[in-house]
């Protein structure tokens, strides 16, 4: 197959969008009434896209799994959003922001895609302010900025710890706004089950609607449009337990790679540093610690291994251990970004430490984050102020309250420390699209945390929230135009043809296959069983012979799952959530694999995808420019029993010098 | 952990659909430990149905750390169960006795029909937020975002009420299934900013006649929806509302 073709603008990098929007095609306000467009999610970015789609006068189709669009995981995020407006003089730019995610992104990204990320970022802040979403003020009046991971400067605006919430229900509020206008159908409690694809006149295949699945009937439904988008997230659950919703899925991601949609870079997962560390065997998902905390939290582990063994056995605490016998390893470690070096870093050396027998909790499995410093420079009332909630949700779960007085050594005021290990956070792989957001399926884009294009090889903190929105608000409505210019006179679509009723046949056979099994284990036994292999070879350190492993067993989890899954209940007559998950699980099976073969392709180590084949004399991630310098896209091969083939999309840079990772100076 | 296993009885309402008649189910002996959540322990209950050929509880979650407000289960007479200013599920199960009885239900309010055992159908508060819940204007056309100072004491009393997740445990609480403080968390929210300011007095007009349009009961200020909030939306949001909607009333 041809290589990816990433269509990116010609001229120079700070000039492509302002080109690309100054020749693109556009749509007159007469003709997009004529236009219909699916939304699929109503995350950040599907509901700023659904929104903005319906304000150009489109007709827009929304649908969400949940009871309201309002629920969708981007609500969980919680510390920020980026924006280069430099309001703290502190040296930001646009060209800073592009490069930090670059260089955060460990080279892989596209540059062309994070330039204009970093360029409409200014606008995202602006847009939310006026749609009245509450951001953090200074008592100036002004808004308040704060320091993330990867970055030199205060650029994250932030309400709260609530920041996706808020950011999300403003969007939501736009939503509603068209709802009500009648320009957005709103289909809650929708699953998108099939990508429905028709043959225009030139016999080119273009994406012209969906199967989804009323969750609360149990049937089947057709839906047409002139284009289809979907903004369904990222891929999180394959591991069973990760920070994702337990909704969280990719099974619309997984149709449309089933249709042809190529699949970037799905090794790229992002393992989040500061999450509570797991408890117990019945544990449902693990819950994350904002990166926020390491603003003002120093992660340590006992310097003397003894300290360790008896934290590990319960007979001290971690504020019995005084300052001078405590290893704040990464400021130890990277002095020049010390606690606030990206995720990927942070996590890989909190799993050094630990795995070296560092480990401060009874599994060995945890590390502490501690405010002691920050409460005695700063006072309780402050940090309490911006974190409050977090230390508040801390103590709900571990009934251990951070931030409580602990005792007093030698003059030094100790508190109580949270413990905090990594866990499955995000994943910047995705469905692949080109500059305009568009997959390899005409028709079809994909945008959000759904697609791969922005953040390479490791995401920036706060960069999730600014790439949904973007995407949404100010990237989308622009290039979906640019497609549906020349579609102005196909009329709306039916759905009584073959192509929906052959579609709609495929979904009810999958349906009665999975019923039929009539096995004797649950979905989530299974999914337990996948979790595992996915964390164990294909988490935060790999290697060649763990990954062939995982493949086989994979491939042995599936005939478990074709042979032994018992779903209860009927299929088709009202809901049936165990049915449902078992359609989701089938495909986090097949996502399980598509991010083996492509670890165990990339021979380099790079962001989150670490080979320990691959590392420097100091464990740092050692990438090979010269044999890896590219998007690896995935194609389906017509079976999920068949390995998917590769296809490169060659990286090309040219504002930014492709040089390794530094944050130690 | 292992060590630490309690046992619990489960008395959980089941209902086949929405025009079914419903009961209540009790399951003995769920095995747990104080350090699982409560939607953890319906999780592990869940899977001995399966495992005996029956068919699961239904009921909502999601995102399991208090934020989407999809969550909803009425325990032990509570919105949410005993914590308070949590959710259903960031309920640890150290709040029960080990042997306890524990009663589940779905939100009870006109308002909000069951659709299935413990999942009811909150449509309505959607609806309500589409009547007004919004700043009327267009993508792209905002000035910079620090071109309009806001008190950080304004803007402070805006986050409070933004904080508001939705979940309806106001309305299951109230004895007259108000959704006042709902709806005046958006309404207050919106009219504390300079931004959401401008159609305050048609925004609580709207959203307040969709709310009364849907079947909601009526506010005696009894605060049972404050008290059991898992946001701590305070009841002055249902006073600026009033105050609101009666300025807007003369207005007319």
């Amino acid at each position: 197959m041809a290589p990816a073709d990433s269509k990116i603008p010609e001229g120079p990098v700070a000039e492509k969008w302002t080109n690309y929007k100054a020749h693109q095609k556009l749509v007159n306000p007469a003709n997009k009434r004529r236009l219909d467009i699916i939304v699929v999610g109503t995350g950040l970015a599907g509901a700023s896209a659904a929104s903005t789609l319906a304000e150009l006068g489109f007709n827009v189709l929304n649908f969400c799994i949940q009871d309201s669009p309002r629920r969708a995981h981007s609500i969980a995020a919680q510390g920020g959003i980026n924006a280069a407006k430099n309001y703290q003089n502190d040296g930001d730019s646009v060209y800073r922001l592009f490069y930090d995610t670059v260089k955060g992104g460990d080279y892989r990204a596209r540059e062309a895609n994070v330039y204009r990320l970093a360029e409409v970022s200014n606008n995202i802040i602006d847009q939310c302010v006026a749609q009245g979403v509450p951001f953090a003020r200074e008592y100036g009046g002004l808004l308040a900025n704060r320091s993330f991971g990867g970055a030199q400067v205060s650029r994250t605006f932030y309400a709260k710890g609530q920041t996706g919430q808020q950011l999300l229900l403003g969007a939501y509020s736009s939503l509603n706004r068209q709802i009500q206008a009648g320009k957005v159908k709103s289909y809650n409690r929708y699953e998108m089950h099939e990508l429905v694809l028709i043959k225009d006149k030139d016999g080119v295949e273009r994406a012209r609607g969906i199967i989804a699945k009323n969750l609360v009937t149990g049937k089947f439904e057709r839906f047409a449009a002139h284009a289809v988008v979907i903004a369904t997230g990222g891929y999180g659950n394959t591991y069973f337990l990760s920070t994702n919703a337990m909704g969280c899925n990719c099974s619309a991601a997984m149709a449309c790679y089933r249709k042809g949609a190529y699949f970037a870079n799905p090794a790229y997962v992002q393992i989040h540093p500061t999450c509570i560390p797991v408890h117990g065997d019945k544990q449902s998902k693990l819950t994350l610690m904002s990166e926020s905390l390491r603003n003002d939290g120093r992660i340590w582990v006992p310097k003397n291994i003894e300290d360790a063994k008896k934290l590990q056995s319960g007979e001290i605490k971690g504020s019995d251990i005084p300052e001078q016998d405590r290893d704040y390893y990464l400021e130890r470690r990277y002095p020049a970004f010390g606690n606030l070096v990206p995720r990927d870093v942070a996590s890989r050396a909190a799993k050094e430490r630990c795995d070296a027998g560092y480990g401060v909790n009874n599994t060995g499995l945890a590390v502490f984050l501690d405010f002691s410093e920050a409460i005695n420079r700063l006072g309780i009332d402050v940090v309490r102020q911006r974190y409050g909630n977090l230390f508040d949700m801390y103590e709900e779960i571990t009934d251990v309250n951070p931030g409580e007085f602990a005792c007093e050594v030698d003059g030094v005021k100790y508190y109580n420390p949270m413990m905090i290990y990594p866990a499955i956070h995000y994943t910047m792989g995705g469905i692949w699209v080109d500059y305009e957001l568009q997959t390899s399926i005409k028709g079809l884009f994909a945008i959000g945390e759904c697609n791969f294009s922005d953040h390479g090889a490791n995401r920036l903190g706060a960069s999730a929230l600014m790439q949904g929105l973007a995407d949404g608000y100010f990237v989308l409505p622009y290039t979906i135009q640019n497609y549906l210019s020349d579609q102005i006179t196909v009329p709306h679509f039916k759905t009584d043809t073959p192509e929906f009723d052959a579609a709609q046949a495929k979904c009810e056979a999958e349906e009665e296959k999975l019923m039929n099994i009539k096995g004797h284990r649950s979905v989530d036994s299974i999914h337990k069983e996948l979790g595992h292999i996915m964390w164990e070879y294909v988490g935060m350190a790999r290697d060649k012979e763990g990954l062939e492993k995982a493949i086989g067993e994979l491939k042995n989890l599936r005939k478990t799952f074709e042979t032994e899954l018992y779903i209860p209940g009927v299929a088709g007559d009202g809901m049936n959530v165990e049915l449902d998950k078992a359609f989701r699980l089938q495909d986090f099976i097949t996502m399980g694999e598509l991010i083996a073969y492509d670890a165990l392709n990339r021979n380099e180590s790079c962001g989150g995808h670490f080979r320990t084949e691959y590392q420097t004399e100091e464990g740092e991630a050692k990438r090979d420019d010269k044999d890896y310098f590219y998007v690896a896209c995935w194609a389906y091969e017509g079976s999920d029993n068949k390995a998917p083939e590769l296809i490169k999309e060659p990286l090309e840079y040219e504002a930014i010098k492709v040089q390794t990772r530094n944050y130690k100076s | 952990m292992e060590d630490n296993i309690m046992k619990v009885n489960l008395r959980v309402w089941r209902q086949r659909g929405p025009k079914e008649k419903g009961e209540f189910v009790t399951y003995s002996d769920v095995e747990t430990t104080p350090d699982t959540s409560f939607l953890e322990t319906l999780d592990i209950l869940n899977e001995r149905l399966i495992e005996n050929g029956e068919e699961p509880i239904v009921f909502d979650h999601d995102c399991r750390e208090g934020i989407c407000g999809m969550c909803s289960l009425y325990i032990n007479g509570h919105p949410h169960g005993p914590a308070t200013g949590a959710t259903t599920c960031q309920l640890y199960m150290r709040r029960f006795a080990n042997g306890e009885t524990i009663t589940v239900e779905p939100w009870r309010s006109a308002a909000f029909p069951v659709i299935k055992d413990l999942m009811v159908d909150r449509n309505a508060f959607d609806k309500i937020q589409q009547a007004g819940g919004y700043v009327s204007f267009n993508c792209g056309g905002a000035q910079d975002a620090n071109d309009l100072p806001i008190s950080k004491v304004q803007a402070d009393e805006a986050m409070d009420s933004a904080s508001c997740i939705g979940c309806g445990a106001c309305v299951a609480a109230c004895k007259n299934g108000s959704a006042m403080l709902f709806v005046s968390a958006k309404i207050s929210q919106l009219s504390r900013l300079p931004q959401g300011a401008v159609e305050k007095y048609r925004r609580a007009m709207a959203m307040v006649s969709k709310m009364d349009e849907l079947g909601f009961g009526n506010c005696t200020n009894t605060g049972a929806c404050s008290a059991e909030c898992p946001k701590n939306i305070k009841m002055a949001n249902i006073a600026r509302m009033n105050r609101e909607f009666i300025a807007a009333k003369f207005r007319k």
